[in-house]
């Protein structure tokens, strides 16, 4: 996945960059490309603005070069910048979301239960808070619809219905398979509110797959 | 006090699990519960399945050819300046 471990290490690849040297570049772009177009893709939806966003962000990061301290690796450092631009430009686009951390902070301080208060025992029941009726376990057989395409299909369409902050974050760590602390920095979050967005998303998710796995009949 | 999770609020800390970021005593709460409770069971098994298939979502796994040119002639252009 990460294409650059032929080259012996950021530094060198640093030093070829900043002397002009295209395979260098094109090795670079070939390696992270994919990632930041989808990244963009993320924030933006338009692929014609994904493709401008990811055209800037190259130009940017070709321009800051000199600035990159390594303090990040590159990976991360190409991320927070198509992030940063494809926010501009979402915010641009007149979608009514923006995407500051401010706003992301925001949205995961709203209350929202993972899953509807009724699957669990009221306060005058006989075991408050536990389970009304145990979730049905998911087939695991091989004919099972969990193997299939229209499952995938299922998950991607109700990620992209997901409210901003969440489609994001479940996109870079489920979809993406980024860890937390890189989400963290490339979308200026805490810890605890990335986890709280991820949270929810996936347990969107999870109660899509249940819905769908549950009322199928074979 | 009653020091256990109950469903309603491990289904709520079930990513800070997953995450492994539940500090221990927590941790030692849920394990003790996931022991004794099949609907949690069912439902920690649920959400790493989630997981599991939405890594599976298919992603597009390079840039479009015509996009790739276009940023390597900008780092041409880049370069004569």
């Amino acid at each position: 996945m990460h294409g650059l471990e032929t080259l012996s290490s950021e530094t060198a690849l640093l030093t070829a960059l900043r002397c002009g040297d295209e395979d260098a570049f094109s090795a670079l772009v070939d390696a992270y490309g994919a990632a930041m177009h989808r990244v963009a893709l993320t924030f933006v939806r338009s692929s014609a603005v994904a493709d401008e966003v990811v055209q800037e962000a190259w130009l940017g990061a070709l321009r800051g070069l000199d600035r990159f301290e390594g303090r990040s690796t590159l990976r991360t450092w190409l991320l927070r910048i198509v992030a940063n631009i494809a926010r501009t430009h979402a915010v641009r686009e007149a979608r009514t979301v923006p995407f500051s951390s401010l706003e992301l902070a925001r949205e995961s301080a709203e209350h929202e239960p993972a899953l509807p208060a009724d699957r669990f025992q009221g306060p005058d029941e006989r075991h408050p808070c536990r389970w009304v009726s145990f979730p049905m376990p998911w087939s695991a057989e091989p004919d099972s619809a969990l193997l299939s395409a229209e499952t995938r299909k299922l998950i991607a369409d109700t990620i992209a219905d997901l409210p901003d902050g969440q489609r994001i974050v479940i996109s870079l760590r489920d979809v993406e398979g980024w860890d937390s602390a890189e989400v963290c920095s490339v979308l200026e979050l805490s810890e605890t509110n990335q986890r709280v967005l991820l949270h929810r998303a996936r347990s969107k998710v999870r109660a899509a797959l249940e819905r769908y796995l549950t009322t199928e009949s074979p | 006090m009653n020091n256990e999770f109950s469903c309603q609020e491990m289904i709520e800390v079930v990513t800070k699990y997953l995450d492994d970021a539940l500090p221990p005593d927590e941790r030692q709460r849920f394990e003790r519960h996931l022991s004794y409770c099949t609907g949690c069971g069912t439902y920690v098994d649920q959400m790493r399945e989630t997981i599991r298939q939405t890594s599976m979502v298919p992603r597009e796994e390079s840039l479009p050819p015509a996009l790739r040119q276009e940023i390597v002639a900008q780092f041409r252009t880049w370069k004569r300046h």
